[in-house]
């Protein structure tokens, strides 16, 4: 049976995996290649690493570390970071990376979902979308560059909208990051994935709030998503990854044992 | 000396670095004349299989593949142009395992098979000693070859397919060995300790 994804998520900046608290105030959490080995032996199924700086910055990730990552890990990973061409995912994809994920750039040029699918398969192209609930309108925004929250804006985007929009152009699989959740541990968004779940035809990822090994087990049964994605749980060493996979299987929620 | 072929296709440094994890250092052959130097080959493949295809007809390498004796497999799209014929495109493949590669039939899943699910071991083989139906691979793709009597372990989404085929020194394997962790690493040991 297809195991639900586990994904812990990494933030690179100036190579050095940094987490924040609602896209803000980044701190230093560890080396790249020592998490990422930590959480593949843990038995994490994917990992993503988001460049978070890239962007802001109008350049691409640093692919030497990627080529690291591809050299020591044997899962499948992931890497966002300032892709916004054929020719920089093509490097990233050489360096090693499985997939590819694009936010900003997508928003500013869409077509560019559909080139990367023409060229490399749906398989690798993942977009990630930052969604916001705004209470005053009771409505979910796309948000873009929100690895700076100096840079970070509302898009003209409506999160369903934009779903269906990236999937018609060729997205092989949707990060759906719920900014009010992120970082606070006060569990997934189930209401806005469940909505988002209805109207999505590939593999979903549930990000943002996780806080404990329940959040993961609602997440499954509640929104039916594919994968769940999250951060400081693991880098704080509030969840085990290990445990965490007994626990979805004792809640019966199919996922892989690796010991 | 195992070889990993390259046709300009596939990315084929995730599958190298797997056999460097595990000591055995593969040489990358761009040429089909090199082949037969080699005691073992790959042939990984990533994208469409008309092109893939395409390519290794341009560049002769049917014949060295009809000549090789010695353990030779493909990974992913890599083992679907080991069989005869495929419905992506609508191409003949190499003809070396018997049956046809045809899109999945998912029903209400979601497409593409993606992530990790288990191999169900069909028969007992050098290829699979150590793995159990419990273990689980990382799937990622949309066509698949049918059970039949070549295959050693089979997958399950949507419908029955070939995780793992073999005939004679021709093997492949579906999912991603090489992004498949331990169980993955047990799997490509088990294929540099296989004598046909």
């Amino acid at each position: 049976m297809l195991s639900k994804r586990i994904i812990p998520c990494l933030d690179v900046k100036n190579g050095q995996v940094v987490k924040g608290v609602k896209f803000k105030g980044h701190e230093v959490v560890g080396d790249i290649l020592e998490l990422a080995e930590l959480y593949s032996k843990a038995g994490a199924d994917e990992l993503v690493f988001y460049e978070i700086s890239a962007s802001v910055e109008k350049r691409l990730l640093d692919v030497t570390w990627v080529e690291q990552i591809a050299r020591h890990i044997d899962i499948p990973f992931c890497v966002a970071g300032g892709i916004k061409s054929v020719a920089d995912a093509a490097k990233v994809l050489e360096s090693g990376a499985d997939k590819i994920s694009i936010n900003s750039p997508a928003i500013h040029r869409p077509e560019l979902i559909k080139e990367l699918h023409d060229e490399f398969g749906k398989q690798c192209v993942v977009v990630g979308i930052d969604s916001f609930y705004d209470a005053e309108t009771d409505q979910y925004l796309v948000y873009q560059l929100t690895g700076d929250p100096n840079a970070s804006s509302r898009t003209r985007y409506k999160t369903q909208e934009w779903v269906k929009r990236v999937q018609d152009l060729g997205a092989g699989e949707i990060v759906l990051n719920c900014m009010n959740q992120d970082g606070v541990r006060k569990g997934y968004d189930n209401k806005q994935l469940s909505e988002i779940r209805a109207i999505c035809d590939v593999p979903l990822i549930a990000s943002g709030g996780a806080g404990t090994m329940q959040d993961f087990v609602d997440v499954f049964e509640q929104s039916q998503v594919d994968g769940a994605l999250a951060a400081s749980v693991f880098h704080k060493n509030v969840i085990d990854i290990n445990e965490l996979k007994q626990y979805l299987t004792n809640n019966g929620v199919a996922a892989r044992l690796c010991n | 000396m195992i070889a990993i072929i390259n046709t300009g296709c596939a990315n084929i440094n995730s599958v190298r670095f797997a056999f460097d994890r595990l000591g055995a250092n593969p040489e990358i052959i761009t040429a089909p004349e090199q082949l037969a130097q080699f005691d073992r080959a790959i042939l990984p493949g990533v994208g469409h299989a008309s092109v893939a295809m395409k390519r290794l007809l341009d560049n002769g390498w049917q014949q060295a593949i009809d000549e090789y004796q010695k353990p030779l497999m493909g990974i992913c799209l890599g083992m679907q142009l080991l069989c005869e014929k495929t419905s992506e495109g609508d191409v003949d493949c190499l003809n070396k395992i018997p049956g046809a590669v045809t899109q999945l039939e998912v029903g209400k899943l979601t497409a593409p098979h993606m992530g990790w699910n288990n191999l169900g071991i069909e028969k007992p083989h050098a290829l699979t000693q150590g793995i159990t139906s419990q273990d689980q691979v990382y799937f990622v793709h949309s066509f698949a070859h049918s059970v039949n009597d070549y295959t050693l372990a089979s997958g399950e989404y949507g419908q029955a397919f070939s995780a793992i085929v073999c005939k004679d020194n021709y093997a492949g394997m579906q999912f991603h060995p090489e992004k498949s962790a331990q169980v993955g690493a047990k799997l490509l040991t088990n294929f540099l300790n296989w004598n046909v």
